[in-house]
Order: structure tokens, then sequence, then C-alpha cells
């Protein structure tokens, strides 16, 4: 064994140009197999990211069954919850809102809405609600007035400090009705979040659908998205699944997972392809190596070498090729994943206006997930043994004779 | 025939009714057309002929390295054609030396190396290995060369290594295919020396194929063949 061990490293070695080519393919199949999955990976979560953040979050608590209907009268104590969840470790805070629909008029114009309230400050250091202030001023604590999107203002024909009328059911069937002043206007880049938001303090809300003290809507804000399953899980064993529903933002928003997913099927199939043309590519160079060292096998066979001894000693060959072709494509990698991920690919022209529109910053950065490293060097890897097979075949056949008849 | 004439207790090769056709080129070929031939031990022999006459192919089948379509081949009394082919290729490890015409050494292996090859193979410890190595190398002249590469050598030097190489695991004898026709005439002179040398004092079976009338004129007995058949057989003084 050590003899084939010795052979098969010399081999390596002496063919220092063959050897050269073929970790040099392997190099660059494992590096644009991460590089791709990366960015891919990378831009979806940056994506998805940027969406949840912008006003969902990537949890929310609710007593069960409000998702559905959005019925002020599926509101709740948050105290209890609050205290329940406080010692979950990856939760920063709970941001209350208390949301339901409502009519919106100015005048002769009368529009549905969604009234939310909020609290100012906790709710501006979770979605950065402030800076999204495009005319006027944010709330403030105790702010018997309004925030109104944008487009909502446009389709009232409103300006700042007009007295909107906003009617509703309030808890329970009582009657809700009451006049804010509007004290700012928001751009929202969601254009259905645009249409229909109103944002009020949390207490003014409370009063206006005659809800005191209660919320609809308990948004976790996390100390990192990776937490959020460990979040769920956490939650969902301490509190009564048939009272309260802890929905994560795949169940919430599943035409962006939907989307998702597609783009990462096309994804893979381009993956394939890549994983196709590296395959042909090593496979050629195994081809070569075989051809060119056919009357060497042809010898080693006559003077007493076993078939599985050669085919050993190629195995070998091909796994150390492999391994230093994937260990190569991995380092090479690294440091430009990592510089993609601090400075990310921009996207010019109408892409970046689809993206903009949706709130997302229009840049294509990098994972730097582990995984995806060690997959696509696994991967490709996986493929090198399936192609290492060839040789073995060809030398189980090889006839010294024949191999050295030239 | 001079089958009767033979001691067979001292044969190391028997050959009965060999032939030998390729059959997958359009136009057959019948290399060998039934060779009867028994080489005893010691012998120092040449096979001689025109090119195409089935000196290769007669050398092939001897050292099992090809099939016989006919005939028998049996080597120090063993029938080699009832052995596996894994069977086959430990036999020719451990019972016959090769010399092919060139490049016959592992390129990336030294000299020594080379010639350490099949008893490690053979699994032969490595003082058994050392002490063998050293001895046929100070037999082949170039003990002073254990470390060199192939590619460092001379044709003339890497026909010796191949001989002694062939001579490790003490074969019963030694084929070689034309092993001198890619050597000038002084490389030539000095392996046929050495070849001469080992059979006169260590008694080893020589069997080889030449176009060189310089080397069969140093050959014992000079075996002729012409389209697949011994045309003549001489013995030498
Ligand atoms: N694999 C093969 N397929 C078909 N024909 C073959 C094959 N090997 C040898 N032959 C034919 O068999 C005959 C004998 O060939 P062989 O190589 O034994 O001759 P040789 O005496 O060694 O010739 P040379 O002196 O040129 O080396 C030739 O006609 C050759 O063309
Ligand atoms: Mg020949």
């Amino acid at each position: 064994m050590t003899t084939l061990v010795k052979l098969a490293a010399r081999n390596i070695w002496r063919n220092r140009r063959r050897t050269l080519i073929t970790a040099a393919s392997i190099l660059f199949a494992v590096f644009f197999s991460i590089l791709m999955t990366s960015i891919q990976r990378g831009t979806w979560g940056h994506m998805v990211d940027s969406v949840v953040r912008y006003h969902f979050g990537y949890v929310q608590i609710h007593k069960a069954g409000f998702w559905e209907d959005r019925s002020i009268d599926n509101a709740m104590h948050p105290e209890d919850l609050a205290e329940t969840l406080s010692d979950a470790p990856e939760l920063r805070s709970l941001v209350p809102r208390i949301e339901s629909f409502a009519l919106a008029s100015l005048g002769s114009r009368t529009k549905g809405a969604l009234v939310i309230g909020i609290d100012p400050s906790l709710e501006d250091s979770f979605t950065s609600l402030r800076n999204r202030v495009a005319k006027g001023s944010y709330l403030a604590n105790g702010d018997d007035g309004v925030l109104i999107a944008e487009g909502l203002a446009e389709y009232l024909d409103l300006q700042i400090n007009d007295t909107l009328v906003l009617i509703s059911q309030g808890y329970h069937g009582t009657n809700a009705a009451g006049k804010y002043p509007v004290k700012g206007m928001v751009h929202l880049s969601n254009p259905e979040l645009n249409k229909q938001m109103i944002y009020m303090e949390l207490a003014a809300a409370q009063w206006f659908y005659g809800a005191e003290g209660l919320v609809t809507t308990l948004v976790a804000d996390l100390n990192q998205a990776s937490a959020m399953d460990e979040f769920v899980g956490f939650a969902r064993s301490r509190l009564d699944t048939a009272s309260y529903e802890i929905m994560d933002y795949t169940e919430m928003l599943p035409d962006l997972i939907q989307a998702r997913e597609l783009d990462l099927a096309g994804g893979q199939i381009f993956l394939l392809i890549l994983y196709l043309i590296v395959s042909f590519g090593i496979f050629g160079t195994l081809l070569m190596m075989v051809k060119e060292r056919s009357y060497e096998f042809g010898i080693l066979k006559a003077i007493g070498m076993r078939s599985s001894q050669i085919n050993i000693m190629l195995w070998l060959e091909t796994m150390a090729l492999g391994l230093i072709g994937c260990c190569a494509g991995v380092l090479f990698a690294l440091p430009i994943i990592h510089h993609l991920k601090r400075n990310p690919i921009r996207m010019q022209g109408n892409y970046a206006e689809a993206y903009e529109q949706f709130g997302v910053e229009p840049v294509l950065p990098a994972s730097t997930d582990p995984q995806i490293f060690i997959m696509q060097a696994l991967t490709i890897f996986a493929i090198i043994s399936l192609l290492s097979l060839y040789p073995i075949l060809k030398i189980m056949r090889l006839e010294p004779v024949k191999a050295m008849r030239n | 025939m001079h089958l009767e004439k033979f001691d067979m207790k001292n044969s190391v090769i028997e050959i009965r009714d060999l032939k030998k056709s390729y059959t997958e080129t359009k136009v057959h070929v019948h290399a060998l057309q039934g060779v009867d031939l028994i080489i005893e031990k010691g012998e120092f022999t040449a096979i001689v002929g025109p090119s195409g006459s089935g000196k290769t192919t007669l050398l092939n089948i001897i050292g099992g390295l090809d099939r016989p379509t006919h005939g028998n081949v049996k080597l120090n009394g063993q029938d080699i054609g009832l052995l596996s082919d894994n069977q086959l290729i430990d036999f020719r490890r451990d019972h016959i030396g090769f010399v092919f015409q060139s490049y016959n050494l592992i390129p990336v292996l030294t000299a020594k190396e080379n010639v350490e090859f099949v008893m490690l193979l053979q699994k032969q410890t490595q003082a058994d290995r050392d002490a063998r190595t050293l001895e046929l190398m100070t037999a082949v002249g170039l003990a002073d060369r254990m470390h060199n590469r192939p590619n460092e050598l001379s044709g003339g030097q890497q026909q010796r290594v191949a001989v002694a190489r062939a001579l490790a695991p003490k074969p019963a004898f030694i084929l070689a295919d034309e092993p001198t026709a890619n050597l000038d005439s002084k490389s030539t002179a000095d392996l046929l020396d050495l070849m001469a040398t080992l059979n006169q004092e260590e008694g080893i079976t020589f069997v080889f194929s030449t176009h060189d009338q310089r080397v069969i004129d140093r050959a014992r007995r000079v075996i002729t063949l012409e389209d697949g058949k011994i045309r003549s057989d001489e013995y030498r003084a």
C-alpha cells in the first residue's frame, strides 16, 4: 500500500502540468458554484430581510384566528405574553400593534384603510419608520394625530394638518369614530402598504377601537434572523397554541417565499449545467491521462502488477487531485465572497428600480454561510469520485500487448 | 522435429502446435501457424525472421501476455492456459522476466526502485530487497546509478536496468523482444556481453528476438521464423 501511495504521489508530482490543469479546472468549478450559490442565497437573504424588516417582522404573535380575519375582536392583553416570553434569549423586544380596517374620509372622498396603532419609539427602532416621513413630523407619545401613507394621502387629496375622519367597528361591536389631524406623510415603497396605511399612537388607537390596554399583534424583534426557528419553537412551547398563533414570515408572506423557491430552482438548473460542463472538462483530462499512460500501464501489468493495484494507485491520484482542487477552490472563493458580502454588486437600470419599488436596496450581496462552501466542494468532489470510475474500468480491460503496441 | 532429443525434465518452455490468428481485422491474419518448440534451462536463444514473421506474437504468448488461438504453452511444467487472469499476472511476476524494446522502466521510480518493484509486489522484506538490488545493480555495472531516474540514464543503461529488474524475482527465464533495437552498436555490445555473462556464470536462460546480425552471431541457438512457422533451428558451437 505504501508503494502505491508513493507511486501516486510521484505521478502527481512528475506530471505537474497535467496536475495543474486538472486541479485548476476543479478549482474553477468549485469557485463558480460557490460564487453562484452564495450570491443567489445572499441576495435572497437580503431581499427577504428587507421585506420582512420593512413591516412584518420575522415573527408575529396574535390571538388565534386574527391573521385570517383581521378582526379587532381578536385583540389580546399583551402583558402576560410579554412576561412569558421575556426570557427568550433571541428576543430584543416585542413591538405592540393594534390594527384593523377603517374607512377614512376627507370631504367627499372615502377609502378603506389599515389603521394601526404603534408605540412610536419601539416601532421606529424596529422598522425605522421615522426615516420614511416625507412631509410633516413623526408621531410622539401621547400624540393625537396620525401619519398617513403618501399613496393614500394622494387619493384623498389631503394636506398636512387636514382633519381626517375615521370610521370603523370597535371592540365587541362598539362604534369607532373620530377626527384626527394629519401630522405627517410617510413614503412606503411597498405599493400595497402605501395605498392603505394610517399610523396612530398606540393609546389613541386603543381608544379609537374601544380596546383599552389591548393589542392585536406583537412583533418579535429578534437579535438575528437566523434565530427565528429557535424563537418560534420557544414561543410555541411556552404559549397555548390553541389560543395564540405564532407565525413566522414564511406563513405571513407566502408569495415572497414562492418567488424565492422558484428562483432558487432556476439556480439549481444553472448549477446542474455548470456541473455538467465541469464534468466534461475533468473527464477530458482523465481520458487524456489514460491514453498518455496506457503504455506505462501495459508495462506495469506485464511485469506483474494486478489491475486492482494499478487502480488503487490511479484512484489515489484522482482523489488527491480532487482534494487539492476542491480545497484550492474554497480558499480562492473565501476572500472574494467575503469581499462581495461587504461590497455587494450593485444593480443598474430597470432591475434597480424594480427592487427599489419594494423598498429593497438594489444590491446583490454574497452569503458567507459555510454550508455553501462545504456543499459545493463536496458536490464537485462526489462528481470527481464518480468520474474516477472511468480509468478504473479502462485499466481492468487493458491488455498489455495492445497497450504496448505503438 | 527434434522433440525426442531433449531431456524433458530440464525444459523451461514447452510449446505444442501453437497457432495464433487475429480475426478482429477484415483480413484474418494467421500470425503463428503451428509452432512446436522446447527451450531448455540455460539456453541463449535468438528468435529471428523477417518483419511480420511472428516473433513478437510468439514471445508474447510464451510470456503469458497473450493467449493462443490453439495449442498450449507449458512453463516450468505449468500449462498457463489453465490459469485465470489474475493467476497469470502472478505467474508472470514470479516466473518470467521481461525486457521490452524500450521504455521498460517506470518513469517516476529510480533505477533501484525499478529493480525493487517486483520484489515489493511479491512482499519480500526490505533487507532481502536491498541485498538483491545491490547485487543486481552491481552485476549490470550500474551500482553508482542506483538513485537516478530513467530519464537520467542512457538508452543502454536503461536496458541494463531492465535486465536487472527482470532478474530480480529469480525467474525461470528472461524474454526480450528486440532489446537492442533502439541502441547504438557500443551499447548493443555491452548489453549482449552482460546477457552472455549472466547466462554463462549464473545459468540464466535467455530467449530474445532480433534483426541485428551482430546479436544473432552471439546466440548459441537460432530459431528462424517465416510466415508463422519455424523455418530452421540451428545450434552454434
Ligand atoms: N493485434 C493484431 N491484430 C492484427 N494483426 C496483428 C496483430 N498483432 C500482430 N499482427 C500481425 O501478425 C503478424 C505477426 O506480427 P509480429 O508482430 O508477431 O511480427 P514480428 O515478427 O514481431 O515483426 P517485426 O520484426 O516487425 O517486429 C503480422 O502480420 C502482424 O501484422
Ligand atoms: Mg516484433
